[in-house]
């Protein structure tokens, strides 16, 4: 909105990609989305809690309640810098480091909460992990030399 | 029974109505331009957010009774979902590693609800 007059209608017209300000690594792609993961898991903890703590279904109580509250700032954090990092980053690679969420749940839930870690959990989530990691990989074209193009 | 079924059920309606939220992003997102208004007067990006608060309200529900490890990892359903309005609302094609990724997606809620029995 600083650009005022010709210079922003041209733009508007010619509907141009915009150019991100700065570009992460592979690397810093990676270590975002790993830090992502942990916060997105603190986030489902937060989340738990404050649900366990709800007596009604009324969607104002939930409002009111501060660990959802701060669950859901959490998860809305770890969703925000995940994006980012995917801008930039390779969906093949990423994807499965995005699954380590569910691997950070089962130990703080076991931790935190006392939930059993039983074989089939630990197979399902293995199962979920590579199927999702299969996704991430089937949706880029096979040898991903970069990330986006754009 | 550790975790309810209505429980389950609760969640897993969550990560239905969530994946109409993403199809709304993605659909929104595809008309966004230079010009603020695009993003602002944007209602398919707004219902899209409206789908993910009333995903979420489900959620909450959902856990609120049950386990978390058993719960959590069943709204990688929602990536089921997602692969299925792809190709409904964008065209998107099916290959065979998206199958497969689904069947053990789908594998692994089985074994999850199969050891909760």
């Amino acid at each position: 909105m600083s650009e005022s007059g010709g210079r922003a209608a041209g733009r508007i017209a010619t509907d141009e990609p915009r150019k991100p300000a700065f570009r992460f690594t592979k690397a810093q792609s990676i270590t975002l989305v790993f830090g992502c993961t942990i916060l997105g898991a603190a986030a489902q903890i937060l989340i738990k809690t404050g649900a366990g703590n709800l007596r009604g279904a009324g969607a104002l109580e939930m409002l009111a309640n501060v660990h959802l509250l701060a669950g859901y700032c959490l998860y809305g954090l770890s969703t925000v810098l995940l994006v980012l990092a995917l801008r930039d980053g390779e969906l093949s690679i990423l994807y499965p480091v995005i699954s380590l969420t569910f691997v950070w749940v089962t130990v703080l839930s076991s931790v935190l909460f006392g939930e059993a870690v039983t074989a089939n959990k630990l197979a399902g989530i293995a199962m979920i992990v590579a199927g999702v990691g299969i996704l991430g990989a089937g949706g880029t074209p096979a040898p991903v030399q970069r990330g986006s193009s754009g | 029974m550790k975790t309810p079924l209505s429980s389950i059920l609760l969640v897993l309606l969550a990560s239905f109505i969530g994946s109409f939220g993403a199809v709304l992003l993605k659909a929104g997102a595809a008309r966004l331009h230079g010009a603020w208004q695009s993003l602002v007067f944007n209602y398919r990006l707004g219902a899209g957010v409206a789908f993910f608060l009333l995903s979420s309200y489900f959620f909450v529900l959902g856990v609120r009774e049950g386990e978390l490890s058993v719960l959590y990892p069943m709204v990688s359903l929602g990536y089921v979902w997602t692969l299925l309005w792809s190709r409904v609302f964008f065209g998107e094609a099916f290959t065979r590693g998206k199958f497969l990724g689904l069947g053990m997606i789908l594998s692994g809620i089985v074994l999850l609800y199969a050891g909760n029995r």
